[in-house]
């Protein structure tokens, strides 16, 4: 488990390293989403401060993209389609069983930690839809054991 | 040794793509990974001299190497990929992304050699007398775009790559940037030489992490990036990434998330082209569009103005998606049928049902019934239609599709994706949601259908972008042809 404080230098660095960039605020949480897995909340005034932008900024940013979590996801996190082609290929049956076999909800994560449900939507792998995404890995014409195979206890 | 041709595209993966190339190289053969080519029913799929094998798991390498198990016949003769015309897509499926030599040794730079020694001005033309159209969505011709930004005087202008293709049933830009990246790189490359822009940004999806790979990788490695050109010309190119919002797909809005902020549609004018990126001119198109342009320039616009019909120009990489027994990219001139599409190439539903809806162009293009397969895919036929070619996305359907229920999906999506700035799209989406619960609900169903109506009328005339002024087109196609599965009860 990294600490706070640790994460606040890699927040700093993360930043610094955006510096030169044209307009990188969104370069900047973007990599910093991708090192956490979240937004740390101390990422806000850091974040500011080395950009030199307001603390709203930085929260309007981050709140409006739903990539940007605002909390660490579970264990595994799986991401799965609700467009409308992974619809047309079933993907409601997908979810109903996803979630009574995980006993957790899309859109939340497990009291255990232990996963993640999000919905998506597109990964680009609609000819062989449902697509789901599981800890990065695109899988297509997914069934619900497949995905609940893959989380970890 | 044998040489096999395994793609690495992310659709390929994610039926197994990688366990099957180990296992090639395991039995000792020389494994070259590669783009799709498209025949995603037949992923995962070998190539063996042009032979195809496939779909084939692990257990299958030693017997196709021993004796051909699992053959499907040569790639030539495989009729979906036979009659199709591959022009954009030649390269995908065919070669090693990351490898610019085998990029050069098939073509390769010539487009931009070729647009290097004409004017800027004589590039412009060739793209205009091509007949090219923006291959986003919105069709607008690219010439005239490109124009624009030309006569636009400022020292910095700015080339941006619509890489976020987010439309439900679309993932050409995706094969594309997988399978032959370094053509997105030179197309844009041409695209600043004719308007003068010495700098490029890619705006890529966060859905499409392996594409974000071979852009990086052949960034890099492209020798026509940061050095000096012919003539003193230079481009480089960054790559940017998205976070999750549909919305950023919409131009302004992409603008704007890549200037780091929120991604808010903006008022037009100004256009893009006049004031884009960062209040500097700016062109911006999608990954086809710029694609396309290498191609036109090395073969000259008349080849690529002699495919299509009318005003819709060149070839498009069509899609076939969702319940399809034979999904996968369709590179087709323009007029093309989607009957065609769905049952010559896609082979009906994957569930041997009868074709109910199909809706072409995304979450924001209508649902076409049965009665309209006919009607050819061509910009023009498609509006006179009611519907939108957009990216060239086919989603099938089968019976078992309820369409209020599609209907409530476009307003829900729209209500999750609006970026909040116009009421009409804001509001209105969620309105929408709450109409249709209470016409399904059997609740004051002819005054709730005149409030339904006014409020697509609002969001059609009233909103800032597309998101919100199109989301009415799949609901409205739906109320004109579906109209019965908004009886109370249709959906049981």
């Amino acid at each position: 488990m990294i600490k706070s404080a640790d994460n606040s230098d890699i927040i700093h660095a993360i930043a610094r390293d955006c510096l030169g960039l044209d307009g990188p605020l969104m370069e900047a949480l973007v990599r910093i989403n991708q090192r956490f897995g979240y937004v740390p909340k101390e990422a806000q005034a850091i974040v500011a401060e080395v950009l030199n932008v307001s603390q709203a900024d930085v929260a309007g940013v981050t709140g409006f993209y739903s990539d940007f979590r605002s909390a660490p996801p579970g264990r595994t996190i799986v991401q799965l389609c609700r467009a409308e082609a992974c619809q047309a290929a079933g993907v409601a049956s997908v979810v109903t069983e996803v979630e009574a076999a995980l006993g957790c909800a899309f859109g939340e994560t497990r009291g255990d930690g232990a996963v993640t449900l999000e919905d998506a939507y597109c990964f680009g792998n609609c000819a062989l839809a449902p697509a789901a995404m599981v800890d990065g890995q695109l899988i297509g014409r997914v069934e619900a054991k497949t995905i609940t195979a893959l989380v970890k206890p | 040794m044998t040489t096999v041709l395994i793609a690495k595209d992310s659709g390929a993966k994610s039926v197994g793509a990688d366990a099957v190339a180990a296992a090639f190289e395991a039995a000792g053969a020389d494994v070259i990974r590669t783009g799709s080519r498209g025949l995603y029913w037949l992923e995962p799929m070998a190539e063996i001299d042009g032979v195809v094998y496939g779909p084939l798991t692990p257990e299958d390498a030693t017997g196709v190497l021993a004796d051909g198990a699992k053959r499907i016949g040569p790639l030539a003769d495989i009729p979906e990929f036979a009659r199709q015309t591959r022009m954009l897509f030649k390269r995908v499926g065919a070669m090693d992304p990351t490898d610019i030599k085998a990029y050069r040794a098939s073509g390769g730079e010539a487009g931009l050699n070729a647009a290097l020694a004409m004017t800027p001005d004589a590039v412009i033309q060739a793209i205009a007398d091509s007949g090219l159209r923006g291959r986003g969505g919105a069709g607008f011709p690219t010439g005239i775009k490109w124009r624009t930004v030309a006569d636009t005087p400022d020292q910095q202008k700015y080339i941006v790559c619509n890489a976020d293709e987010g439309d439900s049933g679309t993932f050409a830009d995706r094969m594309l940037m997988e399978g032959d990246p370094f053509l997105l790189l030179e197309g844009m490359a041409i695209a600043g030489y004719a308007v003068g822009a010495a700098k490029g940004f890619i705006y890529l999806r966060s859905e499409y992490p392996d594409a974000a790979e071979t852009l990086t990788n052949a960034i890099a490695n492209a020798p026509f990036l940061d050095n000096e050109l012919a003539g003193g010309f230079r481009f480089s190119i960054e790559l940017r990434m998205g976070a999750g919002a549909y919305i950023c797909g919409e131009e302004t809005a992409l603008l704007e998330s890549l200037e780091g902020k929120r991604g808010l549609s903006r008022a037009k004018p100004p256009l893009p082209a006049h004031a884009g990126a960062f209040g500097q001119p700016t062109v911006v198109n999608n990954v086809l569009t710029l694609a396309a342009a290498p191609i036109i320039l090395a073969e000259g616009a008349a080849a690529h103005h002699a495919f299509g019909t009318g005003r819709s120009r060149g070839t498009m990489p069509f899609q076939l998606a969702g319940n399809i027994k034979q999904g996968g990219l369709v590179e087709a001139p323009f007029g093309i049928t989607l009957r065609e599409l769905i049952e010559d190439f896609g082979g009906g539903t994957r569930s041997g049902r009868p074709v109910r809806a199909v809706q072409v162009g995304g979450p924001l293009g209508a649902y076409f019934p049965e009665s309209l397969l006919d009607t050819p895919m061509d910009y023009e036929a498609f509006a006179a239609a009611g519907g939108m070619l957009g990216h060239g996305g086919v989603v099938v359907f089968d019976d078992t599709v309820n369409l209020a229920a599609q209907a409530r999906f476009a307003f829900a999506f729209c209500a999750h994706e609006s970026c909040g700035k116009c009421t009409p799209c804001r509001i209105g989406a969620q309105r929408g949601v709450e109409v249709v619960d209470k016409i399904t609900a059997g609740d004051n169903v002819d005054a709730n259908f005149t409030v339904l109506g006014d409020l697509l009328e609002v969001m059609r005339d009233g909103s800032l972008c597309a998101l919100g002024g199109l989301t009415p087109t799949p609901v409205e196609s739906a109320l004109k042809w579906f109209k019965q599965d908004f009886d109370k009860g249709a959906s049981q």
